[in-house]
C-alpha cells in the first residue's frame, strides 16, 4: 500500500467469520461488530428517541455510500449534497403530489440520485484527486442554485408536510415507531449491499484503481468505467439516504443540496474510518449525536467540526473504528 | 456586533432564580411548572433579529406578568435551529417529546417556521411565531395551536407598497430574490403599488447570496424608477444597500424601500449607508412612552442589542399567553395549546410594545404598522436613534382579510 | 436594427465595465490559490476564510485602533499572511507527504474553525465600513455610465498586484528559485535554498493576497463572516476552468470569467450564479485539464 493513499486500511486478518454471516463477506471480527449493530438497531428504538435514531440512520447510510467512493475507489467528492439533496426533493415529491407510496418515494430518491451521478459522473471523472473535488464542488453548487429556483422545490421553504403514508399501500407509517423499522432494514439493506459491493471482484477492481491506477490500466481494466460505476452506485444509495431521511422528517429543503453537507458527510466519513466498513456508520452517529446535543451552542458547532476536522487529519487519519481496528488487530 | 455572552448568561440564570427565591413554600408545593421554548438562530444570519435578545425579551414577559407569584413556574429552554428546518423540526419534536415544552415561541425563516407549525399543531401545543414571515401561517397551512404574532410579508407589501405611494414615491423598480419568498414579496408590493396608482416599471431577479449588485442597482437607475424596492433579506439585502449608497443612487433623489428590515440591520448598516432607506416595522422602541418604558426594562439584559419587532413579538405574545395561562390555570393551558390559544383569541391584547390588540380568528394578531425613514447621520441624536415615522397603516387596513388567507379554520 | 444593438450596447458596456470589477476578486483570489498550490500541492479551503479575516482585520484596524483604510491596505495582508505562516507551520506542513486530499480537508476544516469564531465574535448580519474619503464622493464619469471611483481603484490595485505578481515569478530570481522548487524541491534544496522556509513563505503569501483583496472588498461588500464561503466555489470554479498551470493564465481567466458573468447579468440574470458553473462543464468537456494547464 502506498505511503500516501488517503485510506490506511489496517492489516488484514485472515480470522474466518462467523459461519452465517460469511456469505455476507463479513470476518470474525466484522460478524461480531455486525451482531451488535443489529441489536442496537432493534434495542435503539425502545431506549433511544425514535425520531433522532432515524435521522442517524439516514446519515449513517450517505456516509456509507459517501465511504464506497472515497474508501475503496480513492476518489473524495465534495459534493455528495446533491444526491442526498436531490433524492429529498423527488422522493417528498413524489410522495406529497404524485401519491406515491413511501417505497416507491424512496426509489424515486435513488433514481434521481443515480440520474445525476450519471451526469455529474460523466464530467468529473474525466479528472483526479483534487480536480475531482473542486469540480463536484462546484457542480453541487449549480445544482443547488437549480434547486433554489425550480419551482417544484418550493425555493426556501423547501417542500412541506410530506406524508409519510403507508408501506405498500397498506400498513400505515404515520407513527414513528412504524416507519422506524422501515428506516432501519433500509439502513441495513443499503449497508449489506454497500458491503457487498466492496467484498465482490468489482470491489476488488476498485481497490485495486486506488492503490495503483496506472498499474490497473496496464492490467487491461477499464478504469474509467470502474470509477463510473461506483460513482453512480454511491450517488444512488445517496440519494436513497435523502429520500428516507425527507420521509421521516415529512420535509426536504435546501440545506441537504448545500455545500456544508457535502463537507458534513466527509467529516463523518473521516472521522468514522475511510475505508472501513462500520467506520462512516460511526462517524455519522458521532457527529449527528453532537450536533443534537451541542445545538444550543449556536457557531460553536462549527468551530467543533472543524477541529475534528483538523485533528483527524493531522493526528487520526484511520478514524475511530481504524484506531480501534488497529489496536484490536483486526478488520473492520 | 458583538454579543457578551456572559451577562446574557448571568441574567439567565438570575431569571431562573426569582421564582424559587420569592415563592411561599405553600404555593411553590402547589406549582405547575409552563414550559417555553425559545427556538431562533443563535448563529446566523438572523441571530441580531432573533437570538439570545428574543429569550431575554420571554424573560422579561415573565417578569412583567407576575405569574410566578400565582404559583406557576415558568421555565425557558433556547435553542438554535441554525436556519435548517430539519433541525428545528427535530428540536420542536424533541422539547415537545421530550421535555415536556408547552409553547415554542420566535421561530425565524419561513420554512424552519412552517416546519414547527406542523409539529405543534400535531402535538397540540402552542406556537407563537414572531420573526417568520409567511402569510401560510395563517392561510393555506393556519392552525389552531398557532398565533402569528408580529409581522407578515402581506403587512409590509401593504404597508411599504402603499403608503410609499402616498408618499409620492409612484413609480417603481424592483431587485428581487430569486426565490419563493422574494417572488411573494414583490407580487404583493406590486399589487399595491399598482392598487394606489402607482406604476411598476421593472425588476430583475438576482440569484440568492449574491456579492455584487451594482449591475440590478445600474438596471434600476436606467428605468428611472422614483423608488427601488428591495425584495431580498439578510446580508443579500445589506450588500444591495451598501452598493447603492456607493454608486449614489439616493443622492439624485430615488428612495430605496427595503421590504423586510430590521432595526439591527440598520445597526450594523451604519446610518451613513442606511440613511434614508423606508422600511416597515410594527414596532420601534422610542415610538411612544410604553415603548421606551419597556426597552429600558430590556435592555440591560440585552448584551449592548435593541429590540426589533421581531423581539417585541416575543415578550408580548409570552405574556398575553401568560394571562391566559393565569386565567385558565397552569394544568389546563398545558393540557391543550389549541384551547389556549382559543382564550388567547377570546381576550384583547393590551401590552407596552404593540398597544391593544386583538388576535383573529385564523391566529393573525393585529396592530398598527408603521412605515419608517431612516434618519441621516445628523438627525440621529443619540445611539439606535435611527427611524422617524412616515406613515402609519392601521390595524384594520394592514392585514390580509380573513376571506383571503385560505385558513380552514374560518370555513368551519 | 442598428439602433436597437446600439441600445444593446449601451446597457452591456456599463455591465461589462461592472464585470470587470467583479474579475478583479476572481483574479486576485485563484492568483493567490495557483500560487499556493504550485509550490505547496495543497488546495488552500481556507482561501475565502482568509478573504474574509482580511476585511475584519482592516474593521478592527478602524474600529479599534483608528487606523485608516491606506495603512490596513498593507497591514492587514501582513498580520493574515503571518496568520497564514503559523498555520503552515504548524498544520499544513504535516501532510506533505501524504495524498493531497488530506490539504484540501485541513484547509476545510481550518475555513470552518475561523468562519465559526469570526461568527461568535461578530455575529452574521456584518458591519459597516467606509470606504476611504479620498475615493468616495460622486463616481466618475466614463462618458456611458458612473462609475464610483473606488470601484475604479480596485479594478487597478487587482491588475498591479496581479502584474507584480507574475513579474516576481517569472523575472527574479526569488520566482526562479520558487519555479525551480516547483518543478522539484529536492534539487533545488541540494543547491542550498532552504525550501521549507520558502514554502512557508510562499504560503503567507498567497494567503496575503487573499487578505489583500478582503480588505479591498470590505467597502463595497458587507463584512461579514460569510463573504467568502459563497465566494470560494465561484473561485474553485474559476481555478478548474483556467487549470492551474500557470500565473497568467489564472489571472486572466479571472478577468475573463468576471466580463462573462457581467454580461449574463443583463441578458439573464437569473443565471448569473450559474452561468460559471456552466462554463466549467462545457471546458471540462473540450479540455479536461482546463484552458492553461498541463494535463
Amino acid at each position: 500500500m502506498s505511503a500516501d493513499s488517503i485510506t490506511a486500511t489496517p492489516e488484514t486478518s485472515h480470522v474466518r467469520g462467523l459461519p452465517g454471516l460469511q456469505a455476507l463477506g463479513f470476518n470474525r471480527a466484522q460478524s461480531i461488530a455486525f451482531l451488535i449493530l443489529l441489536a442496537f438497531l432493534v434495542v435503539g428504538p425502545f431506549v433511544l428517541y425514535p425520531v433522532f435514531l432515524m435521522k442517524l440512520l439516514c446519515f449513517a447510510l450517505f456516509a456509507c455510500a459517501f465511504n464506497l467512493l472515497i474508501g475503496y475507489v480513492g476518489l473524495l467528492s465534495f459534493g455528495h449534497a446533491m444526491f442526498f439533496g436531490m433524492g429529498g426533493y423527488l422522493a417528498a415529491h413524489s410522495a406529497k403530489v404524485w401519491g406515491f407510496t413511501p417505497e416507491l418515494a424512496i426509489l424515486t430518491g435513488g433514481a434521481i440520485g443515480a440520474l445525476l451521478g450519471v451526469v455529474s459522473g460523466w464530467l468529473a471523472i474525466r479528472r483526479q484527486g483534487i480536480y475531482f473535488a473542486m469540480i463536484t464542488l462546484a457542480l453541487a453548487q449549480m445544482v443547488y442554485f437549480l434547486c433554489l429556483q425550480m419551482r417544484f422545490t418550493g425555493g426556501e421553504d423547501g417542500i412541506q408536510g410530506v406524508p409519510r403514508g403507508h408501506l405498500f399501500g397498506l400498513l400505515d407509517l404515520s407513527a414513528d415507531m412504524s416507519i422506524y423499522w422501515l428506516v432501519a432494514a433500509v439502513f441495513l439493506l443499503g449497508f449489506l449491499l454497500i458491503n457487498r459491493i466492496i467484498h465482490s471482484p468489482f470491489g476488488q477492481v476498485l481497490t485495486a484503481i486506488r492503490e495503483n491506477e496506472p498499474r490497473a490500466i496496464s492490467l487491461g481494466y477499464r478504469v474509467d468505467d470502474y470509477k463510473m460505476l461506483a460513482f453512480v452506485l454511491s450517488a444512488t444509495l445517496a440519494g436513497v439516504a435523502g429520500g428516507t431521511k425527507a420521509l421521516v422528517f415529512g420535509i426536504a429543503t435546501l440545506t441537504d443540496v448545500y455545500w456544508a453537507m457535502s463537507g458534513e458527510v466527509v467529516l463523518m466519513t473521516l472521522l468514522g474510518g475511510l475505508g472501513t466498513v462500520f467506520g462512516p456508520a460511526v462517524g455519522a452517529a458521532v457527529i449527528v449525536t453532537m450536533q443534537n446535543y451541542l445545538a444550543e451552542f449556536g457557531a460553536w458547532v462549527t468551530v467543533i467540526q472543524g477541529a475534528i476536522f483538523v485533528v483527524c487529519v493531522i493526528a487520526f487519519r484511520a478514524g475511530i473504528v481504524g484506531e480501534v481496528a488497529r489496536w484490536l488487530r483486526v478488520r473492520l | 456586533m458583538i454579543q457578551d455572552r456572559r451577562s446574557l448568561l448571568k441574567t439567565a440564570a438570575a431569571a431562573s432564580v426569582v421564582p424559587a427565591v420569592g415563592l411561599p413554600a405553600r404555593a411553590r408545593a402547589q406549582s405547575t411548572t409552563i414550559k417555553i421554548g425559545v427556538l431562533n438562530d443563535q448563529s446566523g444570519v438572523y441571530r441580531d433579529i432573533s437570538g439570545p435578545t428574543s429569550t431575554a425579551c420571554v424573560r422579561q414577559a415573565i417578569v412583567d406578568s407576575g405569574i410566578t407569584a400565582k404559583g406557576v413556574n415558568v421555565e425557558v429552554l433556547q435553542a438554535d435551529h441554525q436556519n435548517k428546518p430539519d433541525v428545528g423540526s427535530t428540536i420542536a419534536r424533541q422539547w415537545i417529546d421530550r421535555d415536556g415544552v408547552d409553547v415554542i415561541v420566535d421561530v425565524p425563516n419561513s420554512s424552519v417556521a412552517l416546519a414547527v407549525n406542523g409539529i405543534v399543531r400535531e402535538k397540540n401545543k402552542a406556537y407563537f411565531n414572531s420573526t417568520g414571515a409567511t402569510t401560510d401561517l395563517t392561510g393555506a397551512q393556519c392552525s389552531p395551536n398557532t398565533v402569528h404574532w408580529t409581522y407578515d410579508t402581506y403587512m409590509l407589501a401593504r404597508s411599504t407598497g402603499g403608503a410609499m405611494v402616498k408618499a409620492g414615491g409612484d413609480s417603481w423598480f424592483f431587485i428581487t430574490a430569486d426565490y419563493a419568498f422574494g417572488h411573494a414579496l414583490e407580487r404583493d408590493t406590486s399589487t399595491f403599488v399598482k392598487a394606489a396608482g402607482g406604476k411598476v416599471l421593472g425588476g430583475v431577479k438576482h440569484p440568492l447570496q449574491s456579492t455584487d449588485f451594482s449591475s440590478y442597482l445600474l438596471q434600476a437607475q436606467q428605468s428611472r424608477a422614483k423608488v427601488i424596492g428591495l425584495a431580498n433579506a439578510g446580508t443579500d439585502t445589506i450588500n444591495s444597500v451598501k452598493q447603492a449608497a456607493e454608486f449614489g443612487v439616493t443622492r439624485r433623489g430615488t428612495k430605496i424601500a427595503v421590504l423586510l428590515m430590521f432595526i439591527n440591520d440598520v445597526h450594523s448598516l451604519g446610518l451613513q449607508a442606511a440613511q434614508g432607506l423606508v422600511c416597515t416595522e410594527s414596532f420601534y422602541w422610542d415610538l411612544n412612552d410604553r415603548t421606551r418604558a419597556f426597552t429600558n426594562r430590556v435592555r440591560g439584559s440585552l448584551g449592548g442589542n435593541y429590540p426589533a419587532m421581531s423581539h417585541a413579538g416575543c415578550y408580548a405574545s409570552v405574556l398575553h399567553y401568560l394571562k391566559v395561562v393565569a386565567d385558565m390555570g397552569a394544568a389546563a393551558a398545558k393540557a391543550s395549546g389549541a384551547d389556549a390559544v382559543a382564550r388567547m383569541k377570546a381576550m384583547p391584547t393590551d401590552d407596552d410594545c404593540f398597544g391593544q390588540g386583538s388576535i383573529r380568528a385564523d391566529g393573525r394578531k393585529l396592530h398598527p404598522a408603521y412605515l419608517f425613514e431612516v434618519k441621516t447621520p445628523e438627525e440621529s441624536k443619540g445611539p439606535w436613534d435611527y427611524y422617524k415615522l412616515l406613515q402609519t397603516t392601521s390595524a384594520e387596513e394592514a392585514w390580509r382579510p380573513l376571506s383571503e388567507g385560505g385558513c380552514s379554520l374560518i370555513r368551519t | 436594427m442598428i439602433e436597437d444593438l446600439l441600445f444593446q450596447l449601451e446597457l452591456g458596456l456599463p455591465q461589462l465595465v461592472l464585470g470587470l470589477v467583479n474579475g478583479a476578486f476572481y483574479a486576485l483570489l485563484s492568483l493567490g490559490l495557483a500560487v499556493i498550490f504550485g509550490m505547496l500541492n495543497v488546495i488552500n479551503f481556507a482561501h475565502g476564510a482568509q478573504f474574509m479575516m482580511g476585511a475584519f482585520v482592516a474593521w478592527m484596524l478602524l474600529a479599534w485602533g483608528g487606523i485608516g483604510y491606506w495603512p490596513a491596505l498593507i497591514i492587514s495582508p501582513l498580520i493574515v499572511g503571518a496568520f497564514g505562516m503559523v498555520l503552515e507551520k504548524l498544520l499544513i506542513s504535516r501532510l506533505y507527504k501524504l495524498d493531497h486530499l488530506y490539504g484540501l480537508l485541513l484547509t476545510f476544516g481550518l475555513a470552518l474553525i475561523i468562519e465559526g469564531v469570526f461568527r461568535n465574535q461578530f455575529g452574521s448580519s456584518g458591519l459597516p465600513y467606509t470606504p476611504p474619503a479620498s475615493l468616495g464622493g460622486a463616481p466618475v464619469d466614463l462618458g456611458f455610465m458612473f462609475l464610483p471611483k473606488y470601484r475604479l481603484w480596485v479594478v487597478v490595485a487587482s491588475l498591479v498586484l496581479c502584474l507584480g505578481t507574475w513579474l516576481v515569478i517569472e523575472k527574479t530570481r526569488l520566482g526562479a528559485y520558487l519555479r525551480a522548487a516547483t518543478e522539484n524541491a529536492a534539487l533545488v534544496q541540494a543547491f542550498g535554498v532552504n525550501v521549507p522556509r520558502m514554502v512557508t513563505l510562499t504560503y503567507a503569501a498567497g494567503v496575503a493576497l487573499a487578505a489583500f483583496a478582503g480588505v479591498l472588498a470590505a467597502p463595497i461588500y458587507s463584512v461579514n463572516p460569510q463573504m467568502g464561503s459563497s465566494l470560494i466555489i465561484t473561485v474553485f470554479a474559476v481555478v478548474v476552468i483556467g487549470g492551474m498551470g500557470s500565473i497568467l493564465g489564472s489571472v486572466i481567466t479571472g478577468f475573463g470569467l468576471g466580463l462573462v458573468e457581467g454580461l449574463t447579468k443583463v441578458f439573464y440574470p437569473e443565471a448569473s450564479s450559474t452561468v460559471i458553473f456552466v462554463i466549467m462543464a462545457i471546458v471540462l468537456l473540450a479540455r479536461p485539464a482546463g484552458l492553461f494547464g498541463r494535463a
